[in-house]
Formats: C-alpha cells, sequence, structure tokens
C-alpha cells in the first residue's frame, strides 16, 4: 500500500500517522506538501492527518479545503481512491465537500484530550473489515471542534445508507449529533473521524486499539 | 514627543560604510536631555547608581533607543543581576552535559547519537495580568529556547502554582491558564505529557506558571547563539513586530501593586500557528549548513538577540530597523528595539547562503529579512529612517552590567513539632487528603492537555511518577518530570531546596530510568529583601548539594524575582525540571496497582509530621521542620530500586510524596482500581504517623514475592518493610482494618477541581 499523507502548514499529526502506517506496511508514506498539485504516482491511500490546518483560522479545515494539492485529493477520491481524514483531516473532508456535514466547536467549548470509546457501525469496508459490526474499542481524542453536525436529513441518509462508520459509545462529550464520530462516502472510500486510532496502535503506547483501522487498509488496498 | 533643542553628537560609526545613514546624509545621534533621561531611566526601572554606569559607559547622554536597551539588558529578568553569585555555585558538569547554563537551553548526551536540549522558564508576572496569553506565550517561549538550538520538541511540561482554591480570583486564573497552556501546546503539535500544582493563599497575588519544553537533536547538531564572521548577514524571521510586550522584561522585574490593569500592554499575544510554521522553517534550515548562529527573541525581543549573539561572539552588529517585517504603521526605533513579539528569531547566515534560507521561510508562508550585519565595531549601532538610534559598546553593556551581593538573612529554624493527635483515624483523613486541592485528581487539567500528539508519548499524565516519552528511531525513552515542595521550602529554604531536586530525582527513579540533569526555574519574592535573598541563597545551598549527591547536574534554568502583590511574597519555590533516560522504553514502571501482589515500602519512615499536608488539612496547622533529606539513603534507596526495576522484579511503583505512606497506596489503587489491604504499623510508632508521615527516600513497590526483595534490600542496607498485599477488590484496607470502597475514594479525589472550576 502506497500512502500519501498531506501536510498542510500546521498539520502536526502526520508523524504518529506515518509512524502507525509505516509499521502495518512496513513503507513509509509519502508526505505531501500542500502547495503540490499532484500526488505521487501510485497512491492508493490519501491521509489527511490531524492538526490545526492554517492555525483553526477562519473554521477548522476551511482554507486547507481550497489548498492546490485538494484538487488533486478530490479528483483521487471521485476516481474511487480511498482517503482517510482524522480529526483535521475529517475537517478538512467536511469543508471541501468530500463527506457531508460540518464538525463545530466542542459543546462545552473545551478542548477534549481523553481516551474515548468507539463502536464499529460499518463494518466489512477498506477501513473496518478487521472489526466486528458492533465492536468497541478504545480511541484517543483531542480536538476542540469535533461536535458533528448536519441536518435533519443527512443524518437520516447517513444512518439508512450505512454511512455512520463509528459512533462514541461510552459518552458524548462533544456534542455530536447521534453521537456520530465518523463517517464515510456513498462508495465506502472515504472515511472521515475525530477521534485518533494512529495514537493506539503499539503496546508502548498504551495499547493496540486503533491496529484494525491499518491492518484493513492494508488488507485492502495491498497492490491496487 | 520632546519638545527641547537636543543635543546631537557625530556618529562614530561613520567610517563604516554602508550604513544607511551615511547614503542619507543624516548620522546624528539624537540625546535625551540629562533631565529627561534621568527621569526615563527611573521610569524604566534603572537604579540611580545603574544609570550613573549608563552615563560612564557612553560617556554622554543616552538616545531614547539606548536607555530602552540599557534598562532591558540591565533589568532583573535578563540580567540575573541579584541571583547570579548564587547560581554560580551550582553544580552544572558532568560527562554527559554537552551545554550547562548560558545558553538557549542545557544539552545532555542520552546515547544513541542524540541529545537532549531542555529548559523550564517562568512566564509568572503575565499569566497574572492577562493568564491565557501569559500561559500561552511562556509556552511558545520556552519552545523557541529548545528548537533554537536544532532540537524538535518533543514534551511540554509544566509546574503551576495558584491561589487557594477558594480564593475569588483563582478560578478565573486556573481556567486562562491551563486554557493557554493547552491552546499552545495543542496547535503547535508538542505533547503535554507532564506536571505540577499547588494551591496556596502565598500565590493569591501572585501565580507561577514554568513552562519546560524538552527537545531532541543530534549530538554533532546542536546550533549555538555566539555570532561569527564580520559582514555575515543578521537575519530575521516569523512574524511581524508589533507594539506588544514593550517593556515586558522590565515589567517582570518589579513587584506588583493591586493596580495592574495598565500593565496590559506589556504582555505579549502568541500564535501558535507561527510558531508551529518556524519549528518547521527553522528544522528544514538547520539540516542545511547555512546557519552560523540562531537566537530567539524572547524577553526584550530584538534587543537581548542581537546584544547576546553579538556579545558571545565578540563581534560588533548593525541593524537596519527600516528592513524589520511590521505589523503597525509608525512604530520607532525604540518600540521595534524592546517590542516582545512573539514567533520571531534571528540567525546570521553563512554568505552567500540568503536565498537557500529565505525559500523556506516563504515555503512556511513566514517573513525574511535581512537586517543588518556584523561589524568589527563591537558596537550596536542601530538605523532607522536614515538616522543613528542607538551606538553603544556591546562588551561593557555585558561586563559592567549591575551584580549585587544582597543581603540575606537566614530563615530560622522551625521549633520541633510536638505530639499531634489523631482528630479522625486513618480511613477518614485519606479521604479528605485525597481531595484536598494539592492531591485532587489533577485530571480536569491534563483532559485539555493532548498528551499523545507525536506518536511517542509511553506513559501519559497521571500512569507514572515521570512521563515516559520514546526517542523515534531508538529503543530509548526519556523520564520527565516536574517537582517542588514549597511549604518545606518556606520552612527551610535548604531542606526545600534538597528536597525538589531529590524528589525530581526520585521521580524519575520509580519509572526506572537514570536521571541524568535539571533545570531549575527559581520563582521568589523581592531580593532586596533580606529574608527573601536568605531564602534564596539557601534553596541554592540545598540544591547544589543534592545535584552532588545525586549526580544531577543543574545545566539551564531560569529566575523569576518580585513575585510580590502589595508586599506578599509567594512561598520560595525553587522548581524542578528533571530528565532520565531509560535504554528500553518497555521496562519503564507504572504506579498502577496489579491485581495480586505484595506491596513493599522501601526506605526508613520515622513518621515525620512536619510541614506534612496531613498536618496543615487535618490537622490545621503548617508547622515543624519539613522532613530531613538524607542525600546518602536517597541514593542508596534510589539505585536500589532502579536496579530491581530494570531486573524485572517490579510490578508496579510509585514514590512517598506528598500525604505520605497511604496516600501513595491509595494513589497506586486509584489509578487501577484495584485494591489492596495493608498490615497493622509497626510498633513504636503512631498510625496517623506512619500513614501520613512524610519522611523522604521512600518508594512503594508492588512485587510478586516480597521475600527475594527484601532480602535483596537487606543485602544492600536499604531498609524495606512488608506493607500488604494488592488483592484485587475494590476495597483499600488501612493498617487499623478501617476499609474504604475505592470507587467511593476515586469519586472524592475526582470531585474536586471540576466542582472548584464549575464554582
Amino acid at each position: 500500500m502506497n500512502a500519501a499523507i498531506i501536510v498542510f502548514p500546521g498539520t502536526n499529526r502526520e508523524r504518529d500517522m506515518a509512524l502507525a502506517l509505516t509499521r502495518v506496511t512496513g513503507r513509509k508514506p509519502a508526505m505531501v506538501f500542500h502547495r503540490e498539485t499532484a500526488l505521487p504516482a501510485g497512491t492508493d491511500l490519501v491521509v489527511l492527518p490531524g492538526g490545526f490546518s492554517h492555525g483553526d483560522y477562519l473554521r477548522c479545515g476551511a482554507m486547507a479545503a481550497l489548498s492546490p494539492i485538494m484538487a488533486a485529493v478530490r479528483e483521487f477520491a471521485m476516481g474511487g481512491g480511498h482517503v482517510l481524514g482524522v480529526c483535521n483531516g475529517f475537517q478538512i473532508l467536511c469543508e471541501a465537500g468530500l463527506l457531508p456535514g460540518v464538525l463545530l466547536r466542542n459543546a462545552g467549548l473545551r478542548f477534549l484530550s481523553m481516551d474515548c470509546v468507539l463502536r464499529v457501525e460499518r463494518a466489512g469496508t477498506a477501513f473496518t473489515s478487521h472489526w466486528q459490526k458492533g465492536a468497541t474499542f478504545r480511541a484517543p481524542m483531542a480536538h476542540g471542534d469535533g461536535n458533528y453536525f448536519a441536518d435533519e436529513a443527512t443524518l437520516d441518509r447517513l444512518e439508512g445508507e450505512g454511512l455512520v462508520a463509528f459512533r462514541y459509545a461510552d459518552a458524548n462529550r462533544n456534542g455530536a449529533a447521534r453521537d456520530i464520530a465518523g463517517i464515510l462516502s456513498p462508495n465506502l472510500r472515504v472515511l472521515g473521524l475525530m477521534p485518533h486510532p494512529e495514537d493506539l496502535v503499539d503496546p508502548l503506547m498504551g495499547g493496540v486499539d486503533g491496529l484494525p483501522l491499518f491492518t484493513s487498509m492494508a488488507e485492502a488496498l495491498v497492490g491496487v | 514627543m520632546l519638545h527641547a533643542p537636543l543635543p546631537t553628537m557625530t556618529n562614530p560609526a561613520l567610517d563604516n560604510p554602508g550604513n544607511p545613514a551615511d547614503k542619507a546624509g543624516m548620522s546624528t545621534l539624537t540625546l535625551l536631555p540629562p533631565d529627561r533621561a534621568l527621569q526615563l531611566a527611573a521610569q524604566f526601572g534603572l537604579k540611580p547608581d545603574e544609570y550613573d554606569r549608563v552615563l560612564g559607559i557612553l560617556g554622554r547622554s543616552p538616545s531614547m533607543t539606548e536607555l530602552g536597551i540599557f534598562s532591558v539588558m540591565w533589568s532583573e529578568h535578563c540580567s540575573y543581576k541579584s541571583s547570579r553569585i548564587w547560581l554560580k555555585t551550582l553544580p552544572t558538569s558532568a560527562p554527559w552535559v554537552i551545554q550547562g547554563p548560558g545558553e538557549n537551553a542545557g544539552v545532555i548526551d542520552i546515547g544513541d547519537g542524540l541529545a537532549a536540549v531542555f529548559k523550564m522558564e517562568s512566564h509568572n508576572h503575565p499569566s497574572f495580568i492577562e493568564p491565557y496569553q501569559g500561559a500561552a506565550t511562556g509556552v511558545g517561549g520556552i519552545l523557541r529556547d529548545v528548537f533554537t538550538m536544532g532540537a524538535r520538541p518533543i514534551a511540554n511540561l509544566n509546574a503551576l502554582r495558584f491561589g487557594a482554591a477558594d480564593h475569588p480570583g483563582t478560578r478565573r486564573i486556573v481556567d486562562g491558564v491551563v486554557r493557554g497552556i493547552g491552546g499552545y501546546g495543542n496547535c503547535v503539535g508538542v505533547p503535554t505529557v507532564g506536571g505540577e500544582v499547588n494551591f496556596h493563599p502565598a500565590y493569591n497575588g501572585n501565580p507561577l506558571v514554568n513552562a519546560m519544553t524538552v527537545g531532541i537533536a543530534r549530538a554533532d547538531r546542536i546550533f549555538y547563539a555566539a555570532a561569527a564572521g564580520v559582514g555575515n548577514s543578521v537575519v530575521y524571521v516569523g512574524s511581524k513586530t508589533g507594539r506588544d510586550g514593550i517593556h515586558g522584561a522590565t515589567m517582570a522585574s518589579a513587584e506588583f501593586s493591586a493596580e495592574n490593569e495598565d500593565k496590559r500592554p506589556t504582555v505579549q499575544i502568541g500564535d501558535p500557528y507561527a510558531e508551529k510554521l518556524l519549528i518547521e522553517a527553522c528544522m528544514e534550515l538547520m539540516a542545511t549548513e547555512a546557519i552560523v548562529a540562531i537566537q530567539d527573541m524572547g524577553a526584550a525581543g530584538l534587543t537581548s538577540s542581537s546584544v547576546e549573539m553579538a556579545g558571545k561572539g565578540g563581534v560588533g552588529i548593525s541593524l537596519n530597523l527600516d528592513a524589520v517585517p511590521q505589523r503597525e504603521t509608525g512604530m520607532s526605533a525604540y518600540e521595534m528595539m524592546l517590542s516582545e513579539s512573539q514567533e520571531r528569531m534571528l540567525m546570521v547566515l553563512q554568505p552567500g547562503q540568503e536565498g537557500v534560507a529565505e525559500a523556506i521561510f516563504h515555503k512556511w508562508d513566514l517573513d525574511f529579512a535581512v537586517i543588518g550585519h556584523l561589524t568589527n565595531t563591537g558596537r550596536i549601532e542601530i538605523f532607522h529612517n536614515g538616522a543613528l538610534e542607538a551606538d553603544i559598546p556591546l562588551a561593557p553593556l555585558e561586563s559592567e552590567a549591575p551584580l549585587y551581593r544582597r543581603p540575606t538573612t537566614e530563615t530560622p529554624k522551625l521549633p520541633p513539632l510536638g505530639e499531634v493527635p489523631d482528630p479522625m483515624g486513618l480511613a477518614p483523613a485519606l479521604q479528605k487528603l485525597v481531595a484536598c486541592p494539592d492531591l485532587c485528581s489533577r485530571r480536569w487539567i491534563w483532559d485539555q492537555y493532548d498528551a499523545l500528539v507525536g506518536g511517542l508519548t509511553s506513559k501519559r499524565p497521571g500512569q507514572a511518577d515521570a512521563a515516559i516519552v520514546g526517542i523515534e528511531g531508538t529503543a530509548r525513552a526519556l523520564a520527565l518530570t516536574t517537582d517542588c515542595t514549597p511549604r518545606y521550602c518556606l520552612a527551610d529554604p535548604e531542606a526545600g531546596g534538597a528536597q525538589a531536586v531529590a524528589e525530581a530525582w526520585r521521580n524519575i527513579t520509580a519509572t526506572g530510568a537514570t536521571p541524568l540533569a535539571i533545570t531549575d526555574n527559581m520563582n521568589f519574592g523581592n531580593p532586596e529583601k533580606p529574608e527573601i535573598m536568605g531564602q534564596f541563597a539557601a534553596a541554592v545551598r540545598g540544591m547544589a548539594a543534592a545535584c552532588i549527591a545525586l549526580d544531577f547536574p543543574v545545566v539551564s534554568g531560569n529566575v523569576s524575582l518580585y513575585n510580590e502583590t502589595d508586599g506578599q511574597a509567594i512561598l520560595p519555590t525553587p522548581a524542578i525540571g528533571g530528565v532520565g533516560v531509560i535504554a528500553d522504553a518497555h521496562l519503564a514502571m507504572g504506579l498502577a496497582m496489579p491485581a495480586a501482589a505484595d506491596l513493599v515500602l522501601i526506605g526508613a519512615t520515622r513518621g515525620w509530621l512536619g510541614q506534612s499536608l496531613w498536618l496543615r488539612e487535618i490537622a490545621g496547622q503548617e508547622a515543624g521542620p519539613p522532613p530531613p533529606v538524607d542525600l546518602a539513603a536517597e541514593r542508596a534507596n534510589g539505585d536500589f530500586i532502579r536496579a530491581r526495576i530494570l531486573a524485572g522484579e517490579v510490578l508496579a511503583c510509585h514514590d512517598c510524596a506528598d500525604g505520605g505512606v497511604l496516600v501513595a497506596v491509595a494513589e497506586m489503587a486509584m489509578a487501577s482500581g484495584q485494591g489492596a489491604a495493608l498490615l497493622p504499623v509497626p510498633a513504636g510508632i503512631a498510625p496517623h504517623a506512619f500513614c501520613f508521615g512524610e519522611d523522604q527516600a521512600r518508594y512503594v513497590v508492588a512485587v510478586r514475592d516480597a521475600v527475594a526483595i527484601l532480602a535483596a534490600a537487606a543485602a544492600a542496607g536499604v531498609p524495606a518493610a512488608r506493607l500488604g498485599v494488592a488483592n484485587g477488590q475494590g476495597v483499600l484496607v488501612c493498617p487499623d482494618g478501617a476499609a474504604i470502597s475505592l470507587a467511593e475514594l476515586t469519586a472524592a479525589h475526582e470531585a474536586t477541581l471540576p466542582a472548584l472550576m464549575a464554582g
């Protein structure tokens, strides 16, 4: 699997993501700066990592969504490519219109940094095949704007089409609509989620709960 | 503006070709009239004898900009004029020390060709005036001190002291400081992995915000501040300069009065996004050979960075302020030289490397400007709008800086504490202690700090006595802690100084890591008061003794004096930031109670209740001498514990500190939810003194079999005693047989801060 991690100014979890991807695939992902206009040839997976792209100025992810590289990411996604957006990456995917809805300020107005428990709502995708539906796992969260919001019709459609990937299973700390922590695109190839499975992939980090995300992708995207 | 006609003088730099002033033909310095200069000098915090030195160095009246430069460079904050003679007595060397105090941060060898670069610094005064920005820019400033030396920051810690929990101002300050630390660290992407917090009425008017950053660099790629190469370009990078923070260093060198609202403009405004870009751009440029010297613009901004770089390199420097990127229009030379706008660096580049550097900084959307060059004049010459604004010889600016051996008086020793009866029994006292502000759970705070970004945090806050952060590409990890017990320092500054160092060493040891070096952040009151200066001198004495006994030298530090409001001084607070290394991160020990284990207490217990939290919280007294620090016992017990951990014989380890052994056991139990049953206390000691006494050099360890470790301890001459068993039940059975449900204990422990902050 050839992964490309997009680095926006202010991105800060690209190293975590690279460590996790390298651990599972044995291959270092390419780091692609936001001013580039093309993805590396042979890219199987694009990752928009966490951080504070453009300092969260204007609105989280809003400016990054207009970066030069995003045209190539959009084209990649439209062509059936796999895209993973975590935290700020999820915010960018929403701002770019690649996923519906938006991430609002946390309901309690404080930055939230703790482990949460996620429930797998949609198994069998390139991102979730190594979990059973209904399985729960621990994932660190670290965000100030993780309160997922979409209009009722959109939420109903996401639920109806089985596009809710993960829900908060222990507590809804950020106020997300219907406890939603992560959603998929209709073709199941774009995933955005707020928590950070990449920070729990090694016993040294305190657990390997996040590993199935990466082993799922590695299996699905091998030789794609 | 000044209305009187001003005297002028000829520019001595006229012979130096290339000065913009020559071209403009305006090479005269506008001097302040003597009476006006004298008045301004006092306003800027220069004492009359200090101002006389200025006149002696210049041989004339200063210009406005020159007076500003002298006043900030000779402020307590920048010159360490009251503290230097004492700081010089601290041990600063060891075979693993690469750079001791005197640079932007200390540097130690941690093996594998790598170095740890670290320092702790205060942002106390700004955090009282404007808690969010004060704390945020404190984090930003210390980060720059570390990455300016070529190290990528991998961890932040802090040491915070707030006023009494029930003081009306405390909640606002805690909230702002915690948000500020989180707001900056989370955005810049450096994990906040540890820290400590105390509450005491002595901090009501002077909270302390001490921020520490630790970075990793290649041991052979450390960058220093000493400028070299006459003619080389002096380059400004980062954010633009505005009018914020002017005279921040001067403000931090004076006491507060109740009317400090007007000091708000001296507080800087932070932009962690700009800092993140600055880190990435500096790391990228540092991978090339373009940089000769680099220094961040911290306190006293462009003034201290340019003066220090040129001074350390023994060269002169000429600056053209017209080239400085500016955020506001119409700024004067004085304002630009004294601005403390954040996220800025000054560099000296190798000849011809300007293009390489500029491309990198523009890639990261940062300003880049050549604002001057190095000269052979030994002077700092500053030009603005074609006029000479300052012309100061650098050598005397440093060598003739004031240095004071201020009068000291020794803190009187307190009389021994007599018998203090137990008013309530062990279990109720434990329940009350774990919920008191100094011992309650810090979860409310650390839940707002990203402790994981970077992917290398291995023990997070609350999981071990020191934070454990791995080093990419190696099996190694760093063990990091901040420690100080100010109530001990007030009662006996020498013992308190030693205890602070010993506790940092112990916390690192309890994880299995080898303690290597410390950074110190000396927070005290007004040094012009002999009793305060006496506290300082005694604390340094105690620290030095501990550093020597424990092979734990000081490699960097910071001093914050004048922490007084309306004459009320803080508790003397020499905060210690400790760094250790463990060769295999997998061996790092946590404190969570296992489901089944024998519990053993290492170290001697006399039941020392003087200055203990039990005495304060349960008996309502702050009395008696603090626990003595036996450095030989500290060393022997710690070396014993570390060896047992690295041999794989220990399941959990926690040092005994605030609250004593029963609190230590309770903290271990609460960390995992697994209970324990303790044996009756030994004969000859009161149960409450055994349980809550704060004798030093002690650890509680959980082991599979007590017999082996007791035998090893006996062989090593280390006191050790069976304490009880971990039994996997959700109950803690105290030595008197009273049982407390862990759920109940944890609820009390967790409730305090949220309740305080919900107000």
